[in-house]
């Protein structure tokens, strides 16, 4: 009784915080990650463009050489202090292109650098990117299989 | 039966003990923050010359409890306990900051609460006749708790407005015998209350109840109103969790607006430095009051004031096992004069 009692006090109380918390201004937010993640993407056919032309590598070869440049140059900006500025603005529109997920590893990396090579660095590197990396590759691997006997 | 006890949670101090000396230490956001003009020291580098964020933290913390020393010509070994705590886990900077000071120390950990919490537990051994002198500290530091609680510094994600801004800081106060005042008159300790908020973002509102609770208490025990008080000032509900804190008070009879702040809206411009609702921290509750309300006691700008730390009682494990937040607050009376 008493305890069913409480919970609807605290229901009454969670959506009287609901309605009278600040809610962030999600249409100016969008317009942000729109322009930032497009430009990231731009930047990325960009080079994409220039490596197949200038490097003679296959569509796809060119595809891997740009995921690896975008990788390094989100790592950089992490690393120089810059991204975690853009992404204070741009929200998803940073963190979803590959740059972001270059973001991710880095920034507990040099974290963590304090804790040791082992268990800081290698260790802590993970805790972000290391849950997409987990169900990112196994449903590749049932999109695979499931593709291999419908095919 | 305990004849300094009042109501259900509140002791009433017979031989008020006073605040002698109090010293503050802040990092540079702080420093460039409304009250940056009270703090004894600012910090240009938060890593204080140090080679991890803990230890700088430890360092802020050992040269508050220093300086409050210094301030009354006294010396360490003077000191018969220090009371202490900060927000990392096993209390590592105020344990590593006791190790260097050999002060007899009692750790505490009320999360945000604790610089109340070793306040009115100072006052209680001092006016116990327990203790000549205590300390009282506090620390916080914005990158150790970051990373602690929420996510690596150079992570390119967004804060919610809600969310708070740890303070970087240290703040220590002399609890003694002694005829020169402020004095701490009145405890009232509080109770964990958790009214069912999740969101770690949101930690005014998880706080609130608790603030509320503690000070209703405390008006109910000591039969006073909040006319009664210059100032009562919450440690770090931020600008909504004060809002909520006020609109609850209301609903238990108890109309506290004009005389209301909380230290986390005081230490940040938020429109400037984008600090969302306000400070947070154990350190924020520890710099305001030593900084900014001590001097403003001794001058007698402020009469009579109700200091309320607020502390959100979760950690990392409690938050990602998806349980709410229970919360806690402590709340001191502190008076310039002593009226008997």
């Amino acid at each position: 009784m008493q305890k069913k009692k409480q919970t609807v006090q605290n229901k009454k109380y969670q959506q009287y915080v609901e309605k009278n918390s600040p809610k962030p201004d999600y249409f100016r937010n969008c317009i942000w990650a729109f322009l930032v993640g497009g430009l990231i993407s731009t930047i990325g056919q960009f080079i994409h463009n220039q490596i197949e032309k200038r490097m003679g590598l296959s569509h796809l070869d060119a595809t891997n050489a740009t995921i690896l440049v975008m990788i390094f140059i989100g790592a950089l900006l992490t690393g120089i202090g810059v991204y975690d500025v853009i992404g204070k603005k741009a929200g998803a529109g940073s963190i979803v292109p590959i740059t972001g997920f270059a973001n991710s590893i880095v920034s507990p990396a040099m974290e963590f650098k304090r804790e040791g090579f082992i268990f800081g660095v290698a260790s802590k590197m993970f805790i972000l990117a290391g849950p997409v990396l987990v169900y990112g590759i196994t449903s590749s691997v049932i999109v695979g299989v499931i593709y291999y006997f419908i095919k | 039966m305990a004849i300094k006890r009042m109501g259900s949670q509140t002791v009433k101090l017979l031989n008020p003990p006073a605040i002698i000396s109090a010293s503050s230490i802040v990092g540079p956001k702080e420093g460039q923050g409304p009250l940056a003009s009270y703090f004894d020291k600012i910090l240009q580098d938060d890593m204080f010359g140090e080679d991890s964020w803990e230890k700088a933290e430890s360092k802020m913390m050992k040269e508050a409890v220093r300086g409050a020393v210094d301030k009354v010509d006294l010396k360490i070994p003077d000191i018969n306990y220090l009371l202490g705590g900060d927000l990392l886990n096993q209390l590592m900077s105020t344990s590593f900051a006791a190790r260097d000071l050999q002060i007899p120390f009692y750790g505490l950990y009320g999360a945000c609460s604790t610089m109340a919490e070793a306040l009115g537990l100072a006052a209680m051994l001092v006016d116990g006749g327990f203790a000549d002198r205590c300390i009282a500290t506090t620390s916080s530091h914005f990158s150790s708790a970051e990373r602690q609680f929420r996510f690596p510094l150079e992570l390119g994600n967004q804060r919610a407005l809600t969310s708070q801004w740890t303070v970087t800081g240290s703040g220590a106060a002399l609890v003694a015998n002694n005829n020169e005042g402020p004095y701490i008159t009145h405890i009232t300790t509080g109770k964990v209350i958790d009214y069912g908020i999740v969101d770690a973002n949101n930690m005014g509102a998880a706080m609130a109840p608790a603030a509320a609770d503690t000070i209703g208490r405390h008006f109910d025990d000591t039969s006073q109103l909040p006319e009664d008080y210059d100032l009562i000032i919450t440690g770090d509900l931020g600008r909504y969790g004060r809002d909520i804190a006020s609109d609850l008070l209301k609903t238990k009879g108890y109309e506290v607006v004009k005389n209301f702040t909380d230290c986390g809206i005081e230490i940040f411009d938020w429109k400037k430095q984008d600090t969302h609702a306000g400070g947070s921290g154990c350190g924020c509750s520890a710099v305001v009051f030593c900084g900014y309300l001590f001097k403003q006691l001794r001058e007698m700008k402020l009469n009579k004031i109700l200091l309320v730390s607020t502390g959100a009682l979760f950690s990392p494990t409690s938050a990602q096992q998806g349980e709410s937040i229970p919360c806690i607050a402590h709340a001191v009376t502190i008076e310039s004069k002593k009226m008997n």
